[in-house]
């Protein structure tokens, strides 16, 4: 059995005190893996997330990275304890060219380690070469998506966290951004995703869970949990959907 | 119509664009208008006044520097004078303005802005009166350079140091760490924290350059015309005006707007008379905006 990289247990959080949002969730992500938490409208997906990076406050339960308490961690020191989260939209700076919104991240890497590492990022995502003096705003979709990928990682995090990264994409765009997360897990960096489109987050993931009503009511392995009755039920008696509209949760 | 309008505009340019770029860091970093911003210019200038005085009754007179009016002593009240306007800024912020950002409503800050503009500024008077007091009673000779146009040494000297202190802010913001943080806290706050950015000091960054350079702009005014504590209470209109006109957030576009205000100010003077100069500043600022909402330098959000 491989070693934990993150465990949440038994999390509780909300925007306004006494309205959870989140109540009771607990889910682990072991190193390497790639983890999909599935759910309907409304679930908690986002806020569960966002919890776990320090955006939304935790009323109740702990989260351990790499065996370490962060459950209190101010969201501006995740990067240093090593989760690396990547928002849902408005993720990258508009009005910052592509270089400069890799360089502001990486304020905790050695000042000689940063143009090695800003190379890296470009091979990796050879898009965005060409555009390294565009204003960020200026990039399609798929390619915002690209540069706010190449932002989170550029710092070594021990975990990437993703809000539904195929949201508001073009169906091009959506099977082009799974494929990027199948490949940087292949290069070794464990992946935590919360995802609408179901059918293809589980189409790369090795584990999932079902997040209903703020709770993690079932876990499964990502390939079987597809053709899995609970899980349609658990969706409202409806299959998970497969459609890749994307759409706002 | 002589030419002397476009040195005396300058040094107005340069004293509102200093200060500019002050209203236009905290406007969009702390997304509020600092009224407080020109009374920071004015606490700046006294500060300087008193180390100079300070200096002067311990080592004695000092002769001035060449053609210069003031001595060595005036520089390092000055230097002494910014750091002491950067942590008035910063103590102000924390006892005022940081308790009542947290609870997010922008209106809140600026009226507290308003009352703390109004309580420096009485204290000042309270400890200084309200006369006008000079740095140096000296009077200076302006050399004519051609086309009718004179000027003083230390015009030139004040006209380089702008420029040295907005190229400096330029590259802060632009070839740095700090400068790309506070750029991003301005674009997006929330990412800002995701990327690992503290956004406390880069608060506390803001603070300091807006203050010190206020400080400059004020010993500007206390050099070439006079000081007083409503010296830049003053200034705070054309100062909003060149921030606004140039493009909320952007530093050349502050000084340029503080340049376009303090010539139009200038031939203002010269054409129709000093009581129209703020109304020709404010045409100008209305009509740009007429054009191009975002002012010169702004940038559309995407």
């Amino acid at each position: 059995m491989s070693e934990t990289v993150l465990d949440v247990r038994d999390l509780e959080a909300g925007y306004e005190p006494g309205v959870p949002i989140v109540r009771g969730a607990s889910i682990t992500v072991k190193k390497s893996e790639i983890v999909v938490v599935l759910g309907p409208n409304g679930a908690g997906k986002s806020s569960f997330i966002k919890a776990i990076a320090g955006l939304v406050p935790i009323t109740g339960g702990t989260v351990f990275l790499d065996g370490k308490d962060i459950t209190a961690a101010p969201a501006h020191t995740m990067v240093r304890l090593g989760l690396a989260f990547v928002p849902q939209t408005e993720n990258i700076f508009p009005l910052m060219s592509v270089e400069d919104n890799l360089r502001v991240a990486c304020g905790i890497l050695e000042r000689r380690e940063i143009p090695t590492r800003i190379e890296e990022m470009y091979s990796a995502f050879p898009d965005l070469v060409r555009q390294r003096r565009t204003a960020a705003g200026n990039l399609s979709g798929g390619q915002r998506q690209m540069l706010a990928v190449a932002r989170a990682l550029i710092v070594h995090p021990k975990v990437l966290v993703l809000d539904e990264p195929s949201a508001g994409l073009s169906p091009k765009f959506v099977s082009m951004v799974f494929e990027m997360l199948a490949g940087i897990r292949k290069s070794g960096v464990t992946i935590l995703l919360v995802e609408q489109n179901a059918k293809a987050a589980l189409a790369i993931g090795d584990r999932a869970y079902v997040l209903v009503e703020g709770k993690d009511r079932h876990e499964g392995v990502a390939s079987e949990l597809w053709n899995d009755p609970v899980v349609a039920e658990l969706y409202l008696g409806q299959r998970p959907r497969s459609a890749d509209t994307g759409g706002a949760a | 119509m002589s030419l002397q309008f476009v040195v005396d505009g300058l040094l107005t340019g340069s004293m509102i664009g200093l200060g500019a770029i002050g209203v236009t860091l905290t406007y969009s970093i702390l997304r509020f208008s600092n009224f407080a911003h020109g009374d920071f210019m004015a606490w700046g200038t006294y500060a300087t006044l008193a180390v100079v005085s300070a200096i002067g009754a311990t080592v004695g007179k000092v002769a001035p520097i060449a053609p210069l009016s003031f001595g060595w002593p005036l520089i390092v009240a000055l230097v002494i004078g910014m750091a002491f306007t950067a942590l008035l800024a910063l103590l102000l912020d924390k006892v005022l303005f940081a308790r009542l950002r947290s609870q997010g409503q922008a209106i809140i800050v600026v009226m507290a802005s308003f009352g703390a503009s109004m309580a420096l500024r009485s204290l000042l008077e309270f400890t200084f009166t309200s006369r006008p007091t000079y740095f140096s009673r000296a009077i200076q000779i302006a050399m004519p350079v051609g086309f009718g146009i004179r000027i003083t040494p230390d015009q030139i000297a004040l006209l380089l140091l702008t420029a040295v202190l907005v190229l400096g802010v330029h590259l802060l913001m632009t070839r740095t760490q700090t400068g790309r943080s506070m750029q991003a806290l301005s674009q997006n706050a929330a990412l800002a924290r995701i990327v690992g950015i503290d956004v406390a000091s880069v608060v506390r960054v803001t603070w300091v350059i807006g203050g010190a350079l206020a400080c400059v702009a004020g010993v500007m005014i206390g050099i070439l015309v006079q000081i007083r504590p409503f010296m830049g209470f003053d200034m705070l209109l054309p100062m909003f005006a060149a921030a606004i006109l140039g493009g909320i957030g952007s530093i050349p576009g502050a000084v340029l707007g503080g340049l376009i205000i303090g010539l139009a100010e200038a031939g203002a003077v010269q054409l129709i008379g000093a009581e129209w100069r703020a109304a020709v500043s404010f045409i100008i600022l209305m009509a740009v905006l007429f054009v191009r909402p975002i002012g010169l330098f702004g940038v559309r959000e995407r």
